[in-house]
């Protein structure tokens, strides 16, 4: 028999105004197992705490109940005051009589005798409740990045400079991500590559990273702390610590129709092929695709020419096995597929481009070498309009566009309108926007330097149609602050596409148990307070994967991402919730129902010796690892043999929680 | 619990810990009104309500029961308000072989932002079971102590 102690409390008039505490207190005095019971003002009190932890010792407790606020609140703080007086804090249970009670009723009552039965159910259950002690587990001091673009390079730059080492596993032959092709970036207007390179360079020299390119996640087993995973690095045909990437491969392939798709497909390149210039690391692929020794079995000019005896015709997949104790999800965005918008004539036309493209072509280290010229005749451009919103906020049709603002192209479209401007002050620009918005630090000023300073003709508008005709493209629009419908003959036509998550995102949030939104955005722990934790513990979030944003909000977001990390690696052992599963060996008949449910895969089977009165021998019996458990439940309501119960809310507990309250 | 004029229902919630325990105690942070004799019992997820729980209670002379968890989708835990709401439904469908009215028993989604739903969802089932009546079906089985 258990030795409880009742304390109910006042809250000062909180729960003392509609709630009877004395009667409570009273009350609770009759219940079976109770020897002491009293009321106080403020139980959470530095005196309040005194009097439980002095309650504790004399009267020789082994359970304590406390009516009084929510469990939300305070299950915590007296939970430690049971352990300051010796007891195990899981012999502590609560009865919430102000949130469901003495807030909720008006009625004195009414309200003391909701209070009475709510005490006697929590009498009940701390009759059966253990002591419950919670088990730890080690912490693997590794992090994995997954994704290689400006916040997967700011996330690992953070973590290894805390001491940590870090793998940075990127899909692409290079890291660098998307900001490696933009030309200049607003609102500062300082060129991209000047201040992507410096870092893709120190976290290729940090001692503690180690960048895995070409390669993508495979499979993924544990948990926080603790996970294994398989990452698969992809052939690129070349020996990595043979290549010196000097590029003569690239410049002998005589396959030379390849998209180049860090150009977006402007130009093409050899079958053999470093992506830019400052690629990291600097060692050329193999697109086997192409390649004509893979189709024809002969050619090999690159073998030839290779001086260091690089190319490696027969490298096959690898697959490495790594451990981790937390993992970084950045895997970027892309833009959507612009062709879905007829209207605008991307596809009938080389001179309707989207943003990105227009990045390459503005570009230095671009297709036209920065040199502003329609892709259709290399001719120099008079005239060109933006469209802003294409495929953004388009909630009409859900095939074609994206619900949610993309939230960077108002910026780089001015961007884009000044950088014109700037360059070539014969060029007219017209932008074609729904609102323009730009909350940001220096935002305003840069857009409205656009349109003051740099003459950029803001239509407040849609695009109906771009027509293709012999010598230009028609472009018909309506202005609603003229309420006119406007013409212009353009030369080239920029598509403000809308960015999704990058196409992987799914299947990659599926091996990690983390969760995402309708629009395949990982989703925070919290929207508002963990906004860069999912809510997969041991899994973190940065930059677009998360939610469009710009580079300052992607590096701020990726330090944030990294000091959850290392505050996660600093620790040696982590404690697990001691409220988990647990099989009867001597009811559990291995029928693997339990396993099917379990969101987390936390239970095995394993042969055991049972020596029970119902059974002698070895049998196959569940087992849950309380490490990797999170105490759901599901698993006890589908055992089909009543073997697995949880701890803390076992199904006795819960059945003397509901005969108190039906008494 | 006797017949007579005062009669009240005695209703038995289960919530499910992350959202509509949360949502219940924003209901009284809100100081919204529902009957005492709703009583709420808290469990991890909906997914820990054992369908032999809600038995229990009509046995123990609970004339209603109601389980409220996490919207589909939100659960704490990704599924487990999908076996929740299968495991109920089955249940739900044998109590009505059985004699006790659909209208006992019910599942609700409640968010822990919802603290007006989660008021007006206990006033309505309140209203359901007092028009019910008292509940004798699964007393009269001799199950009651
Ligand atoms: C046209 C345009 C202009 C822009 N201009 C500006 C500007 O001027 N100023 C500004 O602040 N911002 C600008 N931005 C926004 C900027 O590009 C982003 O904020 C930034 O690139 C986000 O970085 P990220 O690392 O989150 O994503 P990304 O740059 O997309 O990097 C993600 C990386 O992860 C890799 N990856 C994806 N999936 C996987 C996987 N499953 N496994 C392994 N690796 C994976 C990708 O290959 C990529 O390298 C612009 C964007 C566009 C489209
Ligand atoms: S309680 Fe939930 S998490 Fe734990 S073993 Fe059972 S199903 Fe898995
Ligand atoms: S469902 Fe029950 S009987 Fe079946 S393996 Fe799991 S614990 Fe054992
Ligand atoms: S945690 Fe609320 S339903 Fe699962």
């Amino acid at each position: 028999m258990q030795r409880i102690g009742v304390f109910v409390c006042w809250c000062g008039s909180n729960i003392a105004a509609t709630v009877d505490v004395k009667a409570v207190a009273e009350a609770a005095k009759h219940e079976p197992g109770v020897v002491f019971s009293t009321d106080y003002q403020y139980m959470c009190s530095e005196n309040g705490q005194a009097m439980i932890r002095e309650a504790i010792k004399e009267h020789r407790l082994t359970g304590v109940v406390i009516c009084s606020c929510s469990p939300r609140m305070h299950e915590a703080t007296f939970r430690k005051t049971a352990v300051s007086a010796g007891l195990n804090p899981y012999m502590v249970e609560i009865a919430n009589i102000r949130e469901q009670c003495s807030w909720i009723h008006k009625d004195m009552a009414e309200g003391t005798e909701k209070a009475i039965i709510l005490a006697r159910a929590a009498i009940a259950k701390v009759h059966l409740n253990a002591p419950l002690v919670a088990g730890t587990s080690p912490v693997t001091k590794r992090a994995l990045v997954i994704g290689g673009g400006i916040a997967g390079i700011q996330t690992a730059l953070d973590i290894a400079d805390a001491g940590f080492e870090v793998d940075i596993v990127e899909k692409a032959p290079t890291i660098g991500g998307r900001m490696a092709q933009l030309d200049k970036t607003f609102p500062t207007l300082d060129c991209s590559a000047c201040i992507l390179t410096p870092k893709m360079v120190d976290a290729a020299q940090h001692e503690k990273i180690n960048i895995i390119s070409y390669a993508e996640l495979d499979s993924l087993s544990g948990f926080v702390g603790n996970f294994t995973a398989k990452i698969r690095k992809k052939a690129r045909f070349i020996d990595e610590t043979k290549c010196t990437g000097c590029g003569i491969c690239t410049e002998k392939c005589p396959s030379r129709k390849g998209l180049n798709d860090f150009n977006m497909g402007l130009n093409t390149r050899g079958a053999v092929y470093i992506p830019f210039a400052q690629a990291i690391p600097n060692v050329a692929v193999i697109d086997s695709a192409q390649c004509i020794h893979f189709r024809t079995g002969k050619c090999g000019l690159c073998e030839k020419n290779c001086s260091a005896g690089a190319i490696k015709f027969d490298q096959k997949d690898e697959i490495l096995e790594r451990e981790y104790g937390a993992i970084v999800v950045a895997t970027g965005f892309k833009p959507i597929d612009a062709s879905a918008f007829n209207e605008y004539a991307y596809s009938d036309s080389p001179d309707v481009v989207t943003s990105l493209e227009f990045e390459r072509i503005m570009n230095a280290a671009g297709p036209t070498k920065g040199k502003l010229v329609r892709p259709s005749d290399g001719k120099h451009p008079h005239e060109i309009v933006f469209i802003q919103c294409v495929g953004s906020r388009c909630t009409e049709d859900a095939t074609k566009g994206k619900p949610y603002c993309s939230k960077i192209c108002c910026m780089y479209t001015a961007k884009h309108a000044m950088l014109v401007r700037e360059k070539y002050p014969d060029v007219k620009v017209h932008v074609f926007y729904i609102d323009a918005r730009t909350p940001g630090k220096n935002f305003d000023e840069f857009y409205r330097r656009a349109v003051e300073q740099y003459d950029v003709d803001y239509i407040k508008g849609m695009v109906g149609k771009v027509s293709v005709e012999q010598d230009h493209l028609h472009v018909q629009g309506s202005d609603l602050i003229n309420n006119e419908q406007i013409h212009i003959n353009a030369d080239m036509v920029v598509l403000a596409t809308a960015i999704e998550p990058d196409p992987t995102a799914r299947a990659l949030g599926t091996m990690l148990t983390a969760s995402m939104d309708t629009n395949d955005f990982f989703t925070e722990a919290h929207p508002k307070l963990r906004p860069v934790e999912s809510p997969t513990a041991g899994v973190f979030l940065s930059g677009v994967a998360q939610g469009p944003k710009d580079i300052p909000e992607t590096v701020a977001q990726a330090g944030a991402a990294a000091a959850k990390v290392i505050g996660l690696l600093c620790k040696n052992e982590l404690t697990c919730n001691p409220c988990v599963a647990h099989a009867n060996e001597a009811l559990c008949n291995g029928c693997s129902q339990c396993e099917r449910v379990c969101p987390y895969g936390a239970i095995t089977y394993e042969d055991k010796e049972v020596r029970s009165p119902e059974f002698r021998g070895i049998k196959r019996i569940a087992v849950v690892n309380g490490a990797i458990c999170q105490g759901c439940g599901a698993c006890t309501v589908t055992c089909p043999s009543g073997a697995m119960d949880l701890k803390g809310f076992s199904n006795s507990q819960i059945m003397a929680e509901v005969d108190a309250i039906c008494r | 619990m006797s017949v007579n004029q005062e009669w009240t229902p005695n209703i038995v919630a289960f919530c499910c810990n992350w959202c509509s325990y949360a949502g219940a105690d924003l209901a009284g942070s809100g100081r919204m009104n529902y009957p005492a004799n709703v009583k709420i019992i808290r469990i991890p997820c909906s997914c820990r309500l054992n369908p032999l729980f809600v038995l229990r209670a009509f046995q123990r002379g609970a004339d209603g029961v109601i389980l409220c968890g996490c919207h589909p989708g939100d659960c704490h835990y990704s599924t487990g308000n999908y076996y929740a709401r299968r495991r109920m439904t089955m249940l739900f469908s044998m109590l009505d072989y059985l004699g006790i009215e659909r209208g006992r028993t019910r599942v609700e989604w409640v968010s822990a932002a919802e603290g007006a739903k989660f008021a007006a969802t206990m006033n309505d089932f309140v209203k359901t079971i007092t028009d019910l009546g008292e509940n004798k079906k699964l007393e009269d089985l001799r199950c009651k102590k």
